[in-house]
């Protein structure tokens, strides 16, 4: 099984990659890791005639931090944020998450950049930093911009990502209180069924594979803050979702899990 | 579109199409056919080979992409030259191959190139590992005759051997 037949370009920068983005268009994907793209490739889920690889940009692949935040290279693998001293002292919930994405060769390919601009509802890192509240440096040719997380993500696989954009860097806040990450699944290395991400002691829930994009579950958060207790919370915690329905799992199913998860996460999260 | 990477040791150039896989290049382009096709889709590691001392799933990875890179296959586990750099004739195994053999740990072998090799990788990242975390870092490995039983032990007994 191989891709369809496509021209393949290294980028010598990301103003490089930029460059070619705008010169090949729509017919242009960006290569990191390529353990979301070369699979789709395969599937002819998705048909570039382009490949730009950026995936051997290690001037994009830091953890460092950076006044109150952490600043994260695009091109950062799974393994790297897993293995991370920065993290496991400023933000372990993205150590946590990260190193239950797949399995261990596959994080030794993909990246964090790579991983959100594949805007995947049904990955863990993009519902990860959603909840932590992060920020997502794109730059174009017009500069830099900051994006944060909440306004990132617009539906399957899509992001506000402009086509001549690339994600260069992402932000978390630094930070350990109370968090948790509950991944819902039957075999070891799938997707999560469900996933629940809690950051802050509750103020940031997300949940991952209950829409078309990894969402925030504003009711359970605004009740948490308003004083509900964890269970009455919890409760909310589908709440205007629309949870995708397949060989897993039917919507009703997910709701369940979604609330009983968000329970577990918030409990634990407080404990 | 040229590539250059170093496979077991030796600098290989070669013209590729850009969509050639790597297991493909490594099987059909350079004939070392120990590292096995399984699945095509990055779930079962039958294909898992190391790049730059990583393990990788060789059926994800481009051939274009491991231009310039380091990559050892199966083939290139067991040590066949002496300190000197004169062959011995023989295969000297590799420990976690050696580990395989005497705690049985295969039975038709198909996945046993990459369990193997992500076996390798895993004790390189996790020298002290406690049996569950051999069991979740070979999660991206499928074995369907043995129930990892054996294969768990053979791993055991390295990271033991080697502590």
């Amino acid at each position: 099984m191989i891709p369809a037949a496509f021209d393949y370009t290294v980028a010598e920068s990301a103003d490089h990659a930029i460059q070619l983005l705008g010169e090949y268009g729509d017919e242009a994907k960006l290569l990191a890791g390529g353990h979301s793209l070369i699979p789709m490739m395969k599937y002819r889920l998705a048909t570039p005639t382009q490949l730009i690889d950026v995936g051997r940009l290690d001037d994009l692949s830091y953890i460092r931090r950076d006044n109150g935040h952490i600043a994260i290279g695009a091109m950062t693998k799974h393994a790297q944020l897993e293995t991370s001293d920065v993290l496991a002292a400023d933000c372990p919930m993205l150590q946590h998450v990260a190193a239950l994405v797949g399995d261990p060769s596959v994080r030794h390919r993909g990246t964090l950049g790579g991983t959100l601009a594949h805007s995947d509802p049904a990955s863990d890192l993009p519902a990860a930093v959603l909840a932590l509240g992060g920020t997502i440096v794109a730059k174009g040719p017009n500069g830099q911009r900051e994006i944060a997380s909440s306004e990132f993500f617009t539906g399957y696989f899509e992001s506000v990502l402009a086509e001549d954009e690339m994600i260069v860097e992402v932000k978390v806040p630094a930070g350990t209180a109370g968090w948790n990450y509950q991944k819902f699944n039957r075999r070891a290395q799938d997707w999560a069924i469900v996933g629940v991400a809690v950051a802050d002691g509750g103020a940031g829930i997300s949940l991952v594979n209950m829409g078309s994009t990894p969402i925030r579950a504003t009711a359970a958060e605004e009740a948490l803050a308003g004083g509900a207790s964890i269970a009455d919370a919890a409760a909310l915690a589908a709440q205007d979702t629309d949870p995708p329905e397949d060989l897993n799992a039917d919507g009703e199913y997910r709701a369940h899990l979604a609330r009983v998860l968000t329970q577990r996460a918030l409990e634990a999260a407080n404990g | 579109m040229d590539v250059s990477m170093t496979v077991n040791g030796s600098t290989h150039s070669s013209d590729v199409e850009p969509r050639t896989l790597l297991v493909h290049h490594l099987r059909d382009g350079l004939g070392l056919t120990g590292t096995n096709i399984g699945c095509d889709s990055s779930s079962c590691g039958a294909c898992t080979v190391h790049m730059n001392g990583e393990s990788v799933k060789s059926c994800t990875v481009l051939a274009v992409q491991a231009d310039g890179q380091d990559i050892t296959t199966i083939e290139g586990l067991a040590d066949t030259a002496r300190a000197d750099g004169s062959s011995t004739g023989d295969m000297d195994w590799h420990p976690m191959q050696e580990a395989f053999q005497q705690c049985h740990a295969l039975q038709c072998g198909y996945c046993t190139p990459g369990m193997v090799m992500a076996s390798v990788s895993f004790l390189k990242e996790n020298p002290n590992p406690t049996e569950a975390q051999i069991r979740e870092g070979l999660e991206g490995n499928l074995c369907r005759c043995t129930g990892y039983h054996n294969i768990v032990k053979a791993v055991e007994s390295v990271a033991g051997g080697a502590s």
